[in-house]
């Protein structure tokens, strides 16, 4: 079997992030003493002038990338979800969501594979807080490839944008030539007819493994990764929904308010089935390594495949 | 505008704010007539704007950052022409632009959204850095209240306007010394604040007397003086500033004036206008 190549979103966000400096002076990219660990180091090394470290002050952050977006500059204000989403949620609510400012939120080191640091610093509240704002975009973006086209998006679309990526090197799951970015739509990755699986971020590729595993069992579980969580692609799962008639979602994060929650509000309105939502039980999450973590909180291949095995008998 | 004509003004903005809150029937006169001098000294002698051109890209810019005085901004605005001063009479209403706190989007003049303390000196931090990279030479004011500097943003925002020697931000702290529940020394208190932001690297200047045309005015120009640093100016004043029964009354913070209340006031506005054009 070939070596399944892997890496960070936070990477991914870095050098795209060079990469969208390149094309474009407005970009400012925007850390809080956390340049090495959000990756945008590779930023301000190409463009030191653009690069501006506000120290150890989220809310403070939030509100000069306010400012340099009243004049038109494209601030990428970095730092890891809880401090972004947690702590600064209402500068983000206010200063930047209230005026609709054309901000871009990366939020690094996100969920629970944030791994040893622990509870305080793994963020399951984000998607949660941040699609609570009106006109802000969520995007949970699987991998590299998608990160980067996260990234290359959230430039060209006016307005406050948030953006999770992982600390965790994840497998490259969209590196075929079909694959194609598009906000606010999901996509299709496996076809079946007994279940539906819909996941996001790090969880796109434990319901890949997980689909495998019931295939094997005789069961078709369909596939949908869901990288932008708002707007929500809610034809996709509502059609999903309606050929199979039972859906799961597979989330980093707390099951209350994130992907299963705006999956199930989709539900409601469009086609009643019954939804099994997977992810962190309304828990904090604790110490270990990341990868050892995801099999803990049953987040992994093997997990997921348990789970939904067990809902469906 | 001399000084008579910027006195003149400010009584001016001062009969609008009685007349807005009263119409609103809620807001807060108190903070707002502490600030009706620096708010008309600003917006008619200081900064570079046109009001037929709100969105200037080259503009000065403010913040108010005590974002709840809105209807002293908002007379200020009006007076300066930026929209009908008729319409201060739907502040705070269904279907006005003028927010119960300001609102970029729908107000011609304001440059920032604002209302919860703290966070509109981070925004106008961000605006002054902006000019430095880009390198053009507008200037940045923000109005701060002093209740407002117990927020820990403000030293957040501070300590980095320092460090970036952003001499083309003035951040302006009206020192009415009532926040809501009393005087500021006793609720938790934020003096000394001229040595707080010296320590932040601040060009601090003191105005004894922030409701003084004169004293604003020197303050100012002393101001455009400062290379190489922000400037902070601390102003005394006092809190429902010419109104008789509302000056240095916490209570009037954030309450309006009923009928009779409205009468008297205007009563105390109209005596201040005939003695200054008896000048």
């Amino acid at each position: 079997m070939s070596e399944v190549k892997k890496i960070a979103t936070r990477e991914s966000y870095g050098n795209a992030l060079a990469e969208l400096g390149k094309e474009h002076e407005d970009v400012v990219v925007l850390d809080a003493d956390l340049a090495g660990a959000t990756k945008t180091s590779t930023f301000k090394k190409a463009f030191p002038d653009r690069h501006i470290d506000c120290g150890i002050a989220e809310c403070d952050m939030m509100g000069i990338a306010a400012g340099l977006a009243t004049t038109g500059k494209v601030p990428f204000a970095s730092t890891f979800a809880m401090f972004a989403a947690g702590r600064a949620f209402e500068q983000i609510r206010n200063s930047i969501g209230y005026p609709h400012l054309n901000v871009k939120v990366g939020a690094t080191h996100a969920g629970i594979t944030v791994g040893e640091d622990g509870a305080t610093h793994q963020c399951l509240e984000d998607v949660a807080l941040m699609r609570t704002i009106p006109g802000m975009t969520v995007v949970v973006p699987s991998d590299d490839i998608e990160a980067k086209a996260a990234v290359k998006a959230a430039y060209e679309t006016d307005g406050p944008f948030y953006m999770r990526f992982g600390r965790m090197a994840v497998p490259v799951i969209n590196d075929n030539p079909d694959y194609h970015f598009e906000l606010g739509k999901g996509v299709m990755l496996r076809e079946g007819s007994d279940v539906t699986i819909v996941a996001s971020g790090v969880c796109v590729h434990s319901a890949l493994e997980a689909a495998e595993k019931l295939a094997a069992d005789g069961i078709s579980a369909e596939v949908i990764n869901i990288h932008t969580i708002k707007p929500l692609d809610k034809d996709i799962i509502a059609a999903s929904a309606e050929k199979t008639g039972k859906v799961v979602t597979v989330e980093e994060h707390n099951v209350i308010g994130g992907l299963g929650g705006a999956v199930c509000e989709a539900l409601c309105e469009t086609v009643q089935v019954p939804v099994m939502r997977i992810g962190v039980q309304d828990e904090f999450g604790f110490s270990g390594p990341a990868g050892d973590l995801l099999k803990e909180f049953r987040l992994d291949g093997q997990g997921v495949y348990e789970q939904v095995k067990t809902w469906l008998a | 505008m001399n000084t008579l004509e910027l006195q003149k003004m400010a009584n001016e903005v001062r009969k609008s704010i009685v007349t807005a809150t009263h119409s609103a029937k809620s807001g807060h006169p108190g903070g707002s007539l502490s600030a009706a001098d620096v708010f008309t000294y600003l917006y008619f002698k200081e900064m570079n704007i046109d009001p037929a051109n709100p969105d200037a890209p080259d503009r000065d810019r403010f913040v108010l950052s005590k974002g709840h005085t809105a209807p002293g901004y908002y007379s200020a605005l009006a007076h300066r022409g930026f929209f009908p001063v008729e319409d201060l009479k739907t502040l705070r209403q269904i279907g006005s632009h003028l927010q119960g706190h300001p609102c970029m989007q729908h107000t011609p003049g304001v440059d920032m959204s604002s209302g919860s303390l703290g966070q509109g000196i981070s925004v106008a931090v961000g605006m002054a850095l902006s000019a430095k990279m880009s390198g053009k030479d507008y200037r940045v004011y923000t109005l701060l209240g002093d209740g407002e500097i117990q927020e820990g943003q403000v030293w957040e925002a501070s300590m980095f306007a320092g460090h970036r020697k952003l001499d083309n931000l003035v951040v302006i702290v009206d020192n009415n010394g009532l926040q809501i529940d009393g005087n500021i020394a006793d609720v938790c208190s934020p003096y000394p604040i001229d040595k707080k932001f010296e320590a932040f690297n601040f060009h601090v200047i003191n105005v004894a007397d922030g409701n003084d045309m004169e004293q604003l005015d020197a303050a100012f120009k002393e101001a455009h003086t400062v290379k190489g640093m922000p400037t902070a100016i601390i102003m005394k004043t006092v809190k429902g500033k010419g109104v008789s029964f509302m000056e240095n009354q916490a209570s009037w913070h954030g309450t309006a004036p009923n009928d009779e209340q409205y009468a008297i006031a205007m009563a105390d506005l109209e005596k201040v206008g005939e003695a200054l054009c008896q000048k």
